[in-house]
């Protein structure tokens, strides 16, 4: 932290701690520190959208700066109408067209979101599965056999109207292991970096803290 | 002879000057007879397209004049394109690699330049690409505008005063062409196919589940046969064995069938819980905004909970992350007690903003959950980080907690400390379980079919892969060229 002045490490060492407290149990200190870190945090996103949302993407977008060769991007406007229409939210009477900007919401979603992602789990699914299944080791071979099977299974325990029963719920039996069992892996690995972003509080708290703290007093 | 340098030049080692004038003339008439042959060839090679093409000398000196030693061959029949099935902003330059490139040789790579106008400047660098490389995009133009593109290959070298220096040899210039959007993507016609399928098999079971027997199955022979017609029979092959092993279901007039989920069947009892034990209930709909479709899947199945909570009397509570998520959740409580008949139940305060940040929005659930150690507590939507931190709070207050999450590095998480998880895409299905609506029921029967689809068309192309294998056929692997849509 070489930009930070010797308060705000001071500041940042106390509230860490402050935050680690909870750890024993729920106390004044952590709901200081939580409350600071809430209210921190929602201004500063309120103050970035402002920013980024309303003056950088709206105003400068519609109103470029003169000189500036950028040409007014009219269909902003079309977002800005439907942020101006959720505000009718405040009025009673007209309160219903707030769910407008909703519905456009949720429809743009779910339509944008059905192609991407029939591509990405669907299509790219099937073309990554079918590939060569025999390789050159062992091991790989095992691999990619490995591959083929947990996928066919894994597909065939997330079919709903079915019952899984004789060889298709043994088939989604061993779909739910293969599944767990990544979930097994994906969980220790998660874990250990989980455990660096602790080892790099603790440097902050040993080193950077410590040393300023010493310095300070 | 002009003279061409890419870059700052001086002398250097090994690009001696020749300095006798007969020799340059020699050398120079000779390379631009070469250079006329070979420009006439690409005039009449690329006449067909009829494309405005500029020929460019191919000598290369430096900066003091000096012809180079090593000229290397420019790149050849050099092509540029608006970028085909995109959304525009972008072209495609294709060349033929140059007889100098090889590895070791003299060239380091290539130069794409663009001007918008034929005889230049071409100071516009688009690309730059390695040796062996026939292709470079150019993902900055702007549409609507002509441009000219020429591909300079290039060595680089370093100069005595330690500058880099690039000198090179310059290709014909290709142009004019301009850049736009496509609103349909040529390659992706199989795939409107199969999605049409789909999209009218969840038509047929939802029509089925809401009026019993329907016709619309019919429907998908037409697209079957358009399938095969256009594409591949390979693939209308394949759709017509997945739909022949639902033709039974097509004729059913019987409620559509769902096997059980022990999360799903566990809502109620959750729920249930809450109210024995006077407790308070906690619905978190994850910390991404309604353009997720888990948030939105979340808010489907918050109308459920939120409706049996009503009906128990129970105080069900949403702190969220995103101010589209908590006037979604409003709105969607606020439906769900009038449906059940108890608007007056309903409050807004019960859906409130905390912040946008994850971990204070992690850290804010965390002491509500301590504090106010409810019985139950619902984890429905798209989580990052913070779900641990979420899940292992709520075990550790003794709440019961069912979680539902398409984010595969949290699902273990989830797993590990929830009573409950649905996993992936039980999420969206938890909707239509709960609601038991005919339109959802027959929307969730309709996804089995294209599963099922991509499930035989899986399956037969392992089998062909692996026969492929074994009968050591060449091209064992081509059913998978029908899924490549890029």
């Amino acid at each position: 932290m070489p930009d930070a002045s010797p308060i705000g490490i001071f500041i940042a060492g106390l509230l860490t701690l402050g935050i680690f407290s909870f750890l024993y149990k729920d106390n004044p200190v952590y709901k200081v520190c939580e409350a600071i870190f809430i209210g921190v945090s929602a201004a500063y996103w309120a103050v970035e959208y402002f920013y980024s949302a309303l003056y950088r993407k709206f105003w400068l977008g519609v109103f470029p700066p003169a000189g500036s060769g950028v040409e007014a991007d009219l269909l902003l406007w079309g977002g800005a109408i439907l942020g101006a229409l959720m505000l009718c939210r405040m009025i009673p009477k007209i309160n219903w067209l707030s769910r407008w900007p909703l519905a456009f919401i949720v429809g743009a979603t779910a339509g944008l979101y059905m192609m991407l992602f029939f591509v990405s789990n669907a299509m790219k699914q099937i073309e990554s599965t079918m590939q060569p299944l025999i390789q050159d080791s062992l091991l790989e071979t095992l691999g990619s056999f490995t591959i083929a099977i947990g996928t066919i299974t894994g597909l065939i325990y997330f079919f709903f109207s079915k019952e899984h029963k004789g060889i298709f719920g043994g088939a989604a039996k061993v779909g739910i292991w293969v599944l767990m069992v990544t979930f097994g892996a994906s969980f220790g690995y998660t874990v250990m970096s989980r455990m660096s972003l602790l080892i790099g509080r603790m440097d902050f708290l040993f080193n950077s803290w410590a040393t300023n703290f010493g310095q300070m007093f | 002879m002009k003279s061409i340098v890419i870059a700052k030049s001086n002398s250097r080692a090994k690009w001696r000057s020749y300095s006798s004038l007969a020799t340059i003339t020699s050398l120079s008439l000779a390379l631009g007879i070469a250079g006329i042959v070979l420009c006439t060839g690409l005039l009449l090679s690329t006449s067909a397209l009829a494309q405005d093409t500029e020929s460019v000398d191919s000598t290369a000196i430096d900066s003091n004049g000096s012809v180079l030693e090593e000229v290397p061959s420019p790149a050849s029949n050099v092509f540029a394109e608006d970028t085909p099935n995109d959304k525009g902003k972008s072209a495609t330059v294709t060349w033929d690699l140059s007889p100098e490139d090889t590895i070791g040789g003299i060239v380091d790579g290539y130069l794409i330049l663009r001007s918008e106008s034929p005889s230049g400047p071409f100071v516009d660098t688009v690309g730059n690409v390695t040796i062996g490389k026939t292709e470079a995009l150019d993902n900055n133009a702007t549409d609507g505008v002509e441009y000219f593109y020429r591909v300079d290959m290039y060595r680089s070298e370093v100069a005595v005063d330690g500058s880099k220096l690039l000198v090179g040899s310059p290709s014909t210039v290709w142009g004019p062409i301009t850049t736009s959007p496509q609103w349909f993507h040529g390659k992706r016609g199989i795939m409107l196919f199969i999605f049409l399928i789909v999209a009218f098999s969840i038509l047929q079971f939802i029509s089925q589940a809401q009026s019993g027997k329907s016709k619309i199955w019919m429907v998908n022979i037409l697209f079957i046969i358009l399938l095969g017609y256009l594409y591949s029979w390979v693939i209308a092959v394949i759709v017509a064995i997945t739909l022949a092993l639902f033709i039974k279901d097509f004729f059913s007039t019987e409620e559509i069938f769902l096997r059980k989920i022990g999360g799903i069947e566990a809502v109620e009892e959750a729920i249930g819980r809450a109210t024995e034990m006077g407790k308070k209930i906690f619905f978190i709909p994850g910390i991404q905004d309604m353009n997720d479709v888990q948030t939105i899947a979340g808010m489907a199945i918050l109308g459920r909970i939120a409706a049996v909570a009503a009906e128990y009397e129970t105080w069900l509570e949403v702190p969220v992350s995103k101010s589209m998520v908590m006037v979604t959740a409003r709105e969607t409580m606020k439906e769900a007690y009038s449906r059940v008949g108890r608007p007056e139940m309903y409050q807004e305060a019960q859906v409130h903003f905390v912040t946008e940040d994850q971990f204070g929005y992690a850290a804010a659930l965390d002491g509500m959950f301590v504090r106010e150690k409810p019985a139950t507590i619902f984890f429905m939507g798209a989580f990052f980080a913070e779900s641990l931190i979420l899940a292992e709070t709520g075990n550790e207050v003794g709440a019961i907690q069912i979680a539902g999450t398409a984010m595969p590095s949290q699902l273990p998480f989830f797993v590990a400390a929830c009573d409950y998880t649905l996993l992936g895409e039980e999420l969206f299905a938890a909707s239509a379980y709960l609601s038991r609506e005919p339109r959802q029921l027959g929307s969730l029967k309709g996804q089995d079919v294209g599963k099922a689809l991509f499930l035989v068309a899986m399956m037969i192309g392992l089998v062909i892969v692996l026969a492929g294998e074994v009968v050591k056929v060449p091209d064992w692997l081509y059913l998978a060229q029908y899924f490549s849509i890029d």
